[in-house]
């Protein structure tokens, strides 16, 4: 639905201090950016920080460690299905490497685990693809331009992001292999926005020093996908693929190696186990938890289901006390809310403004930084601009960069977001976008080394699911470069893994028993199970109504 | 939020819609995705990224007493009084498998592949059924004029939801064309990026080895020191621009 007539006598504020604020950035004139100290002082206005969201986990490797509600529940629960109802002596396949998660970190390893001679199969719990890869917009770091970028600046730029409790050798690895993850990029064809002589062109995004941001006009995310998982289906006869698979269970075998997984046939509602000599876990991260009740960014099946298989196997969690809310979600039209508007508007010289049409922080803080400002502004300052259903917003005046740069630039460059405002009757190079921050991303996950490996031995983990990389907090553009770096890690690790020979013990599910009975004991589980697989989105009214209907947790 | 709390707060009044021919009553300003939740369905099939990039809630919908075709994506689409509704989670497609690494950027790779490119009538129901807007008749048209870079531009914001393919007169699937030419376009037309090659270059050589160990053997607050001193490029500088220090560079 178009603005009401209420919000679009609030746009008259935003139209009336903009030709002051064009003219501020085309001298180059911003607002300064905080302290390290003053951010400090800001981030007491972020989720994270608020004591009442979390609480000490009571069981497993990472008992005493204090994490979100919504993310414990699911730790604190029983298995899904009794495990002594499994049969392990009849697996449904055996393949060399089994990949959980077809986002963009699982397919990135498929691919060089298959390109490695391994047999892969690539289980996923929607379609291949259907992952937050395919929704980032913004772009992907890389210091390429050698004449004023480095790995150097790029690694004082995550860790000053991260808030400088980053793990430095994921960040070395990071930075260090972030251009040939471009390059590999480039030469599967992705379709970079470059300029005719083949220079990537690159902007700046929250938190970076120097203009490393390279993209794909803003798909950056569904461009790589979709190219990477072409890729993927010309390996196919190396790499099958399982859609609607969800897997729910790791299994070991008897020396405690990770050796297979049980999963669950989301159509037929059958369980079945796949043996494999090695496990890459790459199921990303957690918003459709909707922790703190805040509207995400995320596909439908980020319900963090690797953080809990992860964590039952025995591999602690790390960085999971912080979750990332980006600055800039829809938060009207209703119809679209939580929707991601990329940074990139920043980047292009858009303005954050009030309800009285005034800036408040500068636009490129860290995501934490600029997520608790507005926070601050709209719940602290009362300085939020209401929507018809009663929440609070902030202005992104993207008309602002049809000034700077040229009349069209709204369209040229964001297509994806004009069309979106399109069908809801608004013009976003000429009305401004209602903005509130949305959860975005988990900034941490389970332990793991810069080679992908675990504690656990045979089990590898790549993206989202991982933590230590971004440390307490996530600069953009990092995320994508993390899925194809550590991706393409955690294949080839796994493949050298099986080429030095792996022993092919008896499969067990005592470690789920062993977790079951811990709570139990701890008597914390109120009878809930996890994974969790999908969100509960069904009217309650009409599951009410439903007498007849089972459901084991969020699934029917 | 959830579907009922978002019902509660908007506090709309019911429109009635047909899911498949049946009639529900719904809140007016839900888009279809929301409204069927609310029906009571439970997604399996037919929504991914709810944020309209994934291609997975393609929708086919009739107006009553309306002759037309509509598609939307369910996630995107505000539901309408008595639209009748179907969404295609998936719809069979040919896609030829290939190597990438030997295929040739010319129009022969992609007329060997996909011969049945030629069956196109131009008939443009692709066009009409696209809910992206791509227009999808001009990039098949490119194809068979062997242009890819046209096609691979014309293409771009497919989502590669299958609708096209549901309407092909001539039973080919051209999106899947479309990400051959894509491919080929980005990864062996476009010009390379020549800095990128130097800076792998540089890295493998170890020229930021000693600088990393400099950072990672920091103290935090020497590390907090450098990186509050760090210069920043400006932002709405030029690409060549230069630090005034080259410490830190290759």
């Amino acid at each position: 639905m178009p603005y009401t007539p209420e919000l679009k006598e609030l746009i008259k504020a935003v139209e009336r201090t903009r030709p002051e604020r064009v003219e501020r950035k085309r001298r180059g004139e911003e607002i300064p950016f905080l302290s390290l100290d003053e951010r400090k002082e800001r981030l007491k206005f972020h989720p994270d920080f608020k004591e009442e969201g979390r609480r000490p986990l009571q069981v497993g490797p990472s008992k005493g460690y204090a994490i979100a509600h919504e993310i414990a529940d699911l730790l604190e629960a029983g298995s899904r299905v009794d495990p002594d109802r499994i049969d392990l002596s009849a697996p449904a396949y055996t393949t060399d490497v089994l990949v959980i998660g077809g986002g963009g970190a699982g397919t990135s390893a498929a691919i060089l685990a298959a390109e490695r001679g391994a047999n892969v199969i690539l289980a996923t719990k929607l379609r291949h693809g259907d992952a937050n890869t395919m929704m980032a917009e913004g772009g992907i770091q890389a210091a390429t331009k050698g004449h004023k970028d480095s790995p150097y600046f790029h690694y004082l730029d995550v860790m000053g992001g991260g808030h400088f409790t980053n793990v430095p050798e994921l960040v070395e690895t990071l930075v260090t292999q972030a251009p040939d993850a471009i390059r590999w990029l480039e030469h599967q064809g992705v379709n970079f926005t470059k300029q005719a002589d083949g220079t990537l062109e690159t902007i700046h995004g929250g938190g970076t020093s120097r203009k490393r941001m390279h993209y794909a006009a803003d798909i950056t995310g569904a461009e790589i996908m979709r190219t990477i998982r072409d890729e993927a289906r010309n390996h196919a006869d190396r790499i099958s693929v399982l859609e609607f698979s969800p897997a729910v269970e790791l299994v070991l075998d008897e020396s405690g190696h990770c050796a297979g997984a049980v999963l669950y046939n989301m159509e037929t509602e059958e369980y079945f186990v796949i043996r494999a000599k090695a496990v890459i876990m790459a199921t990303g991260g957690c918003g459709r938890l909707h922790i703190q009740g805040f509207m995400t960014t995320n596909h439908y099946g980020a319900t963090a289901d690797g953080i809990v298989l992860g964590y039952r196997a025995g591999v602690p969690v790390a960085f999971l006390h912080t979750v990332q809310y980006h600055p800039t979600g829809i938060v009207f039209p209703e119809q679209a809310e939580g929707i991601l508007i990329t940074e990139k508007f920043r980047g292009a010289g858009a303005n954050l403004v009030n309800v009285e049409g005034n800036q408040f922080v500068n636009e490129r803080e860290p995501r934490d930084v600029e997520a608790a400002s507005i926070i601050k502004e709209c719940v602290h300052e009362g300085k939020g601009v209401p929507t018809p259903t009663g929440r609070l917003g902030i202005w992104l005046d993207s008309p602002m960069i049809e000034q700077l740069a040229g009349e069209g630039t709204v369209k040229r460059e964001f297509p994806g977001k004009y069309i979106l405002y399109k069908r809801f009757d608004i013009d976003i190079s000429k009305e401004p976008m209602l903005i509130y921050p949305t959860l975005h991303y988990q900034n941490g996950g389970l332990e793991f080394r810069p080679s992908g490996e675990t504690c656990v031995p045979g089990l590898f983990i790549a993206g989202e699911v991982a933590g230590g990389i971004h440390g307490a907090n996530r600069l953009m553009g990092n995320s994508l470069l993390d899925i194809i770096v550590f991706g393409r890690i955690a294949g080839t690790s796994a493949a050298d893994y099986l080429a030095a020979g792996v022993s092919e013990g008896k499969l067990s599910l005592d470690h789920v028993r062993a977790y079951n009975a811990e709570v139990d004991a701890a008597g914390v589980s109120d009878g809930r199970v996890a994974p969790a697989i999908i969100p509960n989105y069904t009217d309650p009214a009409v599951r009410e109504r439903q007498l007849t209907a089972h459901y084991v947790g969020n699934v029917r | 939020m959830d579907t009922a709390a978002l019902t509660e707060k908007v506090a709309a009044k019911a429109v009635p819609i047909y899911i498949m021919g049946k009639r529900y009553e719904v809140p007016e300003a839900l888009t279809i995705m929301k409204a069927m939740e609310y029906a009571g369905y439970q997604y399996i099939r037919g929504c991914g990224c709810r944020g309209g990039v994934c291609g997975a809630c393609a929708t086919v919908y009739r107006k009553a007493g309306d002759y037309k075709i509509y598609t939307g994506l369910a996630c995107q689409t505000v539901v309408e009084p008595d639209m009748y509704l179907a969404q295609i989670p998936f719809y069979p497609a040919n896609r030829a498998t290939y190597d990438f690494e030997s295929a040739e950027p010319t129009p022969e790779t992609v007329f060997k592949l996909y011969p049945e490119l030629f069956r196109c009538v131009a008939c443009n129901a692709c066009t009409k059924v696209c809910p992206m807007d791509v227009e999808v008749l001009d990039y098949v048209s490119a194809l068979k004029r062997g242009d890819l870079k046209a096609a691979a531009e014309i293409s771009f914001d497919c989502i590669q939801c299958g609708l096209c393919a549901s309407r092909c007169m001539g039973e080919m699937a051209q999106y899947h064309i479309a990400q051959l030419a894509r491919r080929l376009a980005g990864g062996k037309l476009a010009a390379k990026a020549e800095h990128l090659g130097k800076m792998c270059a540089d890295i493998e050589g170890g020229a930021f080895a000693d600088l990393l160990g400099g950072l990672k053997s920091m103290s935090v607050d020497e590390l907090k020191k450098v990186y509050t001193e760090r210069e920043m490029e400006p932002h709405m500088g030029a690409d060549e621009w230069t630090p005034a220090s080259s410490h830190g560079l290759a």
